[in-house]
C-alpha cells in the first residue's frame, strides 16, 4: 500500500469512529430491558430481545414498516423520472421562459414545509386523501432538489453526445430515455438514495395526514413511544434499529451503481 | 408544414414539462402563496371570522425579541455549519474516492453514511446521553483526562456550536454522496496528465477538482444553505430533538426561524404571523441564494 | 352460543338503529394506554344508554396531537369532542377551535359549584369551554430505600428540613459533579410551577393579579422565592438541572435511584410504580415552616366542543350529552380507579376510599389548595419562567434583575392575550 493510501485509512477510521459510535450505542440500548435504560452503562447486562418483539406484538410495526417502503419507493421512482426530465429539459433545450421555470422550481425549496402542511391538508380533506396511501404520497411526488441536481448533471453532458442519437433517429424522447438518462446513471442512483431516505424518515406530513395507527409510516409509529411521562427508549431504539437496515442494503446497492455508473457510460474524456 | 427546428424542439420541451409543472404549482407553489396570504389577516377555523390587519404582524416582527433571537441564530447555525459541511464533505469524499480496495470503500461509504439513515429521534437521543454534562461519556473521558469538563447543549455559549456539529454529523453522508458523484464524473486522464507536467496536489486540486466540480459544488452549497430539508437555512428537526423540555433552548440560544414559526403556529395557533415569519424567511433564503449563484458561478474559471 | 347472542345483539342494533336517526359523533385525544382503555369502556355504556349516539374514538402520539387537531379543525375535518390541556384554551378558544359549552346543557353556575375552584380555568369570560374529567396536582416524591440506609425517619414538612434531607443525600464527585443528588432540579420539568404557584405563594406575592390580567410577582417576595430556589443549586448544592441525560430526566434519575427527591405529578404514578426497583413513598410538597400556607400546581386534560359539533343541531345534541356523560360522577369513579387522576367533582373527592389510598392520598390533599396557572400562552410563559431560572444558573444574573425581565416578557404576553 501506498503511504498516502494509509494515511487516508488512518484518517477515514478516526472519523469512522464518530460517526458510528451514537449509532452503536442505540443498538445496544435496543437490547436493554426498560430499567435498565436508566443506568445509562453501554453494554447490556441483561440483554433481551423483548423490546423487538413488543414493536411487533403491541404495535402494528411490520404494517408501518410496510408503508414506509411503498411510500419511499413509489415516491423515488416518481421523482427520478420527472426530475431527471425537468433537469434534461432545463439543461439541454433553449425556450422562452426557461429561466423563470428554472427559478420558479428552484424557490419550492425555499418555503419550509411546516408551513405548507395546513394547505395540503386542506386539499387533502377535499378530495378524500386523508388517511390514504395517495395523501401520503403526493407532495412528495417530485422535489426541487432532484430538478436541480439532475440539471446540473446535464450541463456537464456534452451536446454533441446526444446529436448523434439525433443522427439515429431517435425520437426526441427516446433520446432523453435511452441516450441521457444511461449517462448520469451515477446522479439518478445519488438521487434514489437519498430521495428514498428523505421519505423513509419523513415525519411531519405522515403524522398529519394519516388518522389510524394502520395508516402510519416508520418514524410516526416512533412517536407513539414517547408519551406525556417520558420516552419507552427501549422501544424507540428498537424500531429506528430496525429502521435503519433496510435503508443500508438499499444503499450498499446503489453505491455500486454510483462508483461503477461513469465507468460504463462512456463520458470520460 | 414544417416548424423550424428550434421551434419544434421548444415544443417538445414545454411537452416534457407540463405535467412537472402543473404539480410545482398546484402542489407547492399555490399553497405556498396561500400560506403567504394567510400573513395579512388573523388566524380563525372559519375563514369568514378572520380579519385583515394588514401588515400589521410585520409590523410586529420589528419588536419580536425572541424573534430577532432566533434570525441571529440562524444566521450564525449557517456561517458555522455550511463551511463545515462543505469542507469536511469534500476532505472526506476524496479520501474515499482514493480508496483502491473495493471493500474498504465500500465499508466507509456505509460508515458516513450511517448517521443520515438514523431517525432523528433516536439521533439526537444517543447524541444527548453522549454529551451529558454530568454522566455522558464524552465527558467521562475529559474528566478521567484531567481535562475541563464541558457543558455542550446545556450552556448558552456552547450550545449552538454543539447542534452544529451534531447536524454536521448527521448531514455529511448526504454531502459526501453528492461530492463522490462530482469526484467520479471527473475523467481520470485529466489527472494523469496533470501529473506528467509535474502538478503537485495541490494545484491538481485547485485546477483539475475544484473548476471540474463546480456544478455539484453551488448544488451542495444551495442545498447545504437554502433546502428545506437539509439546508441550515431552514434547520429545525434536530433542535428540536436535541433539547425536547426547552426546545431552542438553553435561554432561546439554540432557537431557529422555523422552530420558532413553528411554535408561534402550533403552540399559539397564529398561523398569521407563522405566515408573516415564513415570507420574510423566505425573502432572506431567495437573496443568499441568488447570491450564492452569482458568486460561485462566476468566481471559478476553467 | 355465544354467536347466536351476538347475532341477537346485532340485530336488536339494527333494529334499533333503524326505528331512530343515528348520529355519529367523533372523539379525539392523545395517546395514554389509560384513558383509552377507560374512554372506550365509558363510550360502550353511552352507547348503551343512547342507541341512537355511536361514538367513534381516536388517538393521537402525544407530541403530535395539537398539531393534528391545528390542521384538521379548519378543512372541517377532525372531532366533535376533543380533549385539550387546560392551559391551551386561550389559543384554541381564540382561533375557533373550541366553541361555548351550550347553556341549556351545562349551566356555569351549576358547574361552579359542583366543579372544584381550578376548573375555573377551563373559563373564559362568562363561557365554559370545556370540563375535565380528572385533575391533577404535584407531590413530593422520595426514595424510601435511601432514606432508610441515612436513616432519615419522615419526608421533609419544611423546605429547611428538604434542604437539610437532601444534602444528606447528595454525593459529589469532584468540583460541580455528582454521583447522587438529593433533588432533582427540573426547572423545565415541574420546577416552573413550583416557582410560580407554590414559592412564590408561600413567600407572599401571588403570581398574578385575580382576574390574570396583570403580573404581580415581580417585587421582593417574588425575587425572594426565585433566590430561595436557585439557591438549591448554587448554595447548598443539593442537584442541578443537568445530572441526567436526555428528557424527562429528573423522572429517569429517580428510577436510577440516583435521584433522592423528587417533585413530580400524579401522571408519573404508571411509569415510577413499573419501573422503580426500589421501594418509593410520596408526600405533600413542603411549607416555609411549621403551619405555614401550604400550596399546590393543579392541572387538568378536559374535553371541549369543537364547530364541527356546533354546526349541526343532532350533533351538537349528541356531543353534548356524550361530555356530559364522561363528566358524571359515575365516570370520574372509574376514571380515578382506572386512569389515577382525581375527580374534578367535589363530591367524588369525599370518598372516604381514596383517602386511604397511599399513592392518591397526598394528591388528593393537595387539591383543596391547588392553583391551576392561567396560562394564555402555555409554552411560551413556561419559557419566560424557565429563563428566569436559567439566566441565573447559567449566567450569574441576578434573581431579582432576572425576575424583572420575566415579568416584563410574561405582561407583554398578557397584554397581547387580552387586548384582543
Amino acid at each position: 500500500m501506498r503511504r498516502a493510501n494509509i494515511i487516508s485509512y488512518v484518517i477515514l477510521a478516526a472519523g469512522a469512529i464518530i460517526m458510528v459510535f451514537p449509532f452503536v450505542w442505540m443498538l445496544l440500548t435496543s437490547f436493554k430491558p426498560m430499567p435498565e435504560i436508566f443506568d445509562l452503562g453501554l453494554l447490556p447486562k441483561e440483554p433481551t430481545l423483548d423490546n423487538y418483539r413488543t414493536i411487533f406484538t403491541d404495535y402494528l410495526f411490520g404494517r408501518w414498516f410496510w408503508n414506509s417502503i411503498l411510500v419511499a419507493v413509489i415516491t423515488t421512482v416518481s421523482v427520478l423520472f420527472f426530475d431527471s426530465l425537468v433537469g434534461y429539459t432545463l439543461a439541454k433545450y433553449e425556450f422562452p421562459g426557461k429561466n423563470i421555470i428554472f427559478i420558479m422550481i428552484l424557490s419550492t425549496l425555499m418555503v419550509p414545509t411546516e408551513m405548507l402542511i395546513i394547505p395540503w391538508y386542506a386539499t387533502a380533506s377535499q378530495y378524500g386523501w386523508t388517511n390514504t396511501y395517495w395523501g401520503l404520497l403526493f407532495p412528495g411526488l417530485m422535489t426541487a432538489f432532484g430538478v436541480f441536481f439532475t440539471r446540473q448533471t446535464f450541463n456537464t453532458v456534452p451536446d454533441e453526445l446526444l446529436d448523434a442519437g439525433r443522427i439515429d433517429g431517435l425520437s426526441e424522447f427516446g433520446l432523453f430515455w435511452r441516450v441521457a438518462l444511461p449517462l448520469i446513471r451515477s446522479t439518478l442512483a445519488a438521487l434514489a438514495i437519498l430521495t428514498f431516505l428523505g421519505n423513509w424518515n419523513a415525519f411531519l406530513w405522515p403524522l398529519i395526514v394519516t388518522q389510524s395507527q394502520r395508516m402510519y409510516t416508520l418514524p410516526v409509529g416512533l412517536a407513539l413511544f414517547s408519551g406525556e411521562a417520558g420516552s419507552q427508549w427501549n422501544l424507540i431504539t428498537a424500531g429506528a434499529s430496525l429502521a435503519v437496515f433496510p435503508v443500508l442494503i438499499v444503499f450498499i446497492i446503489f453505491q455500486r451503481q454510483i462508483i461503477e455508473g461513469v465507468a460504463s457510460s462512456g463520458v470520460k474524456g | 408544414m414544417k416548424l423550424k427546428l428550434s421551434t419544434r424542439r421548444a415544443i417538445w420541451a414545454y411537452a416534457f414539462l407540463l405535467v412537472p409543472l402543473l404539480f410545482f404549482l398546484l402542489v407547492r407553489i399555490y399553497p405556498t402563496l396561500q400560506s403567504f396570504q394567510l400573513s395579512l389577516s388573523t388566524w380563525h377555523v372559519d375563514p369568514l371570522q378572520r380579519e385583515f390587519v394588514g401588515l400589521d404582524y410585520y409590523e410586529r416582527m420589528l419588536n419580536d425579541g425572541r424573534l430577532h433571537q432566533a434570525f441571529r441564530n440562524t444566521l450564525y447555525y449557517a456561517l458555522l455549519g455550511v463551511p463545515a459541511l462543505i469542507i469536511i464533505g469534500l476532505t472526506v469524499a476524496m479520501l474515499l474516492h482514493g480508496l483502491k480496495n473495493p471493500f474498504g470503500r465500500g465499508l466507509f461509504r456505509a460508515i458516513y453514511f450511517a448517521p443520515y439513515v438514523t431517525p432523528a429521534v433516536a439521533v439526537s437521543w444517543a447524541w444527548s446521553l453522549m454529551l451529558s454534562p454530568q454522566l455522558g461519556i464524552v465527558n467521562e473521558i475529559l474528566f478521567s483526562l484531567g481535562l475541563p469538563t464541558q457543558p455542550f447543549l446545556n450552556s448558552p455559549d456552547t450550545a449552538l456550536a454543539t447542534v452544529t456539529g451534531v447536524v454536521v454529523w448527521q448531514y455529511l453522508g448526504f454531502q459526501v454522496i453528492l461530492f463522490l458523484v462530482g469526484l467520479e464524473g471527473i475523467p481520470r486522464q485529466y489527472y494523469e496528465a496533470a501529473a506528467i507536467d509535474g502538478a503537485n496536489g495541490w494545484s491538481r486540486f485547485r485546477f483539475i477538482t475544484l473548476p471540474l466540480l463546480r456544478p455539484v459544488l453551488v448544488l451542495s452549497i444551495i442545498i447545504a444553505t437554502a433546502s428545506n430539508s437539509t439546508g441550515f437555512l431552514q434547520l429545525f428537526t434536530q433542535v428540536l430533538n436535541l433539547n425536547f423540555s426547552d426546545p431552542g433552548g438553553p435561554l432561546g440560544s439554540t432557537l431557529t426561524i422555523v422552530l420558532y414559526m413553528y411554535q408561534v403556529a402550533f403552540n399559539r395557533f397564529e398561523f398569521g404571523y407563522a405566515a408573516a415569519i415564513t415570507v420574510v424567511l423566505f425573502l432572506i433564503i431567495m437573496v443568499i441564494t441568488i447570491f450564492q449563484w452569482t458568486f460561485l458561478n462566476k468566481r471559478v474559471d476553467y | 352460543m355465544k354467536k347466536v347472542l351476538l347475532a341477537l345483539a346485532t340485530a336488536a342494533f339494527v333494529l334499533v338503529g333503524a326505528s331512530t336517526a343515528q348520529t355519529t359523533i367523533t372523539y379525539w385525544q392523545y395517546d395514554f394506554e389509560s384513558k383509552i382503555k377507560t374512554i372506550d369502556r365509558l363510550i360502550e355504556e353511552f352507547e348503551a344508554q343512547n342507541p341512537d349516539i355511536q361514538v367513534e374514538h381516536e388517538t393521537f402520539p402525544y407530541e403530535a396531537f395539537p398539531q393534528q387537531v391545528a390542521t384538521a379543525v379548519p378543512a372541517g375535518d377532525g372531532p366533535d369532542v376533543v380533549n385539550l390541556f387546560y392551559g391551551w384554551l386561550p389559543a384554541w378558544q381564540q382561533a375557533g377551535y373550541v366553541v361555548p359549552l351550550p347553556e341549556e346543557h351545562f349551566d356555569p353556575a351549576t358547574i361552579a359549584e359542583e366543579f372544584i375552584p381550578m376548573v375555573d380555568a377551563a373559563k373564559i369570560g362568562d363561557d365554559y369551554y370545556a370540563l375535565p374529567t380528572g385533575v391533577r396536582s404535584l407531590a413530593l416524591w422520595y426514595n424510601q430505600d435511601i432514606f432508610n440506609d441515612l436513616g432519615i425517619e419522615n419526608p421533609p414538612a419544611t423546605w429547611e428540613e428538604f434542604i437539610e434531607v437532601a444534602q444528606e443525600i447528595t454525593v459529589k464527585r469532584g468540583e460541580g459533579r455528582y454521583s447522587m443528588i438529593g433533588y432533582g432540579v427540573a426547572p423545565d420539568g415541574q420546577d416552573h410551577h413550583v416557582i410560580r404557584e407554590v414559592l412564590f405563594r408561600q413567600f407572599g406575592t401571588s403570581p398574578y393579579s385575580d382576574d390574570n390580567t396583570e403580573v404581580t410577582y415581580d417585587n421582593e417576595a417574588g425575587a425572594e422565592a426565585l433566590e430561595f430556589y436557585t439557591d438549591w443549586v448554587t448554595e447548598y448544592e443539593i442537584g442541578t438541572p443537568d445530572f441526567f441525560p436526555g428528557r424527562g430526566n429528573y423522572r429517569d434519575g429517580f428510577l436510577a435511584g440516583r435521584i433522592g427527591m423528587m417533585i413530580d405529578g400524579s401522571f408519573a404514578i404508571a411509569q415510577i410504580r413499573d419501573n422503580a426497583q426500589f421501594e418509593f413513598g410520596i408526600a405533600e410538597l413542603p411549607v416555609l415552616e411549621e403551619g405555614g400556607e401550604q400550596s399546590n400546581f393543579g392541572s387538568f386534560w378536559m374535553h371541549g366542543l369543537t364547530p364541527r359539533a356546533a354546526a349541526d343541531e343532532a350533533r351538537l345534541e349528541a356531543s353534548a350529552k356524550f361530555l356530559q356523560f364522561i363528566t358524571s360522577e359515575e365516570a370520574m369513579r372509574i376514571w380515578v380507579e382506572e386512569v389515577g387522576e382525581l375527580p374534578a367533582r367535589a363530591s367524588v373527592l369525599d370518598d372516604p376510599e381514596l383517602a386511604e389510598d397511599e399513592i392518591l392520598a397526598p394528591f388528593l390533599a393537595a387539591l383543596p389548595y391547588a392553583h391551576a396557572t392561567f396560562f394564555v400562552d402555555e409554552a411560551g410563559q413556561r419559557t419566560v419562567m424557565l429563563d428566569a431560572v436559567n439566566r441565573v444558573l447559567l449566567e450569574g444574573v441576578d434573581p431579582a434583575e432576572s425576575l424583572e425581565i420575566a415579568a416584563r416578557e410574561e405582561q407583554q404576553m398578557l397584554d397581547a392575550f387580552w387586548q384582543e
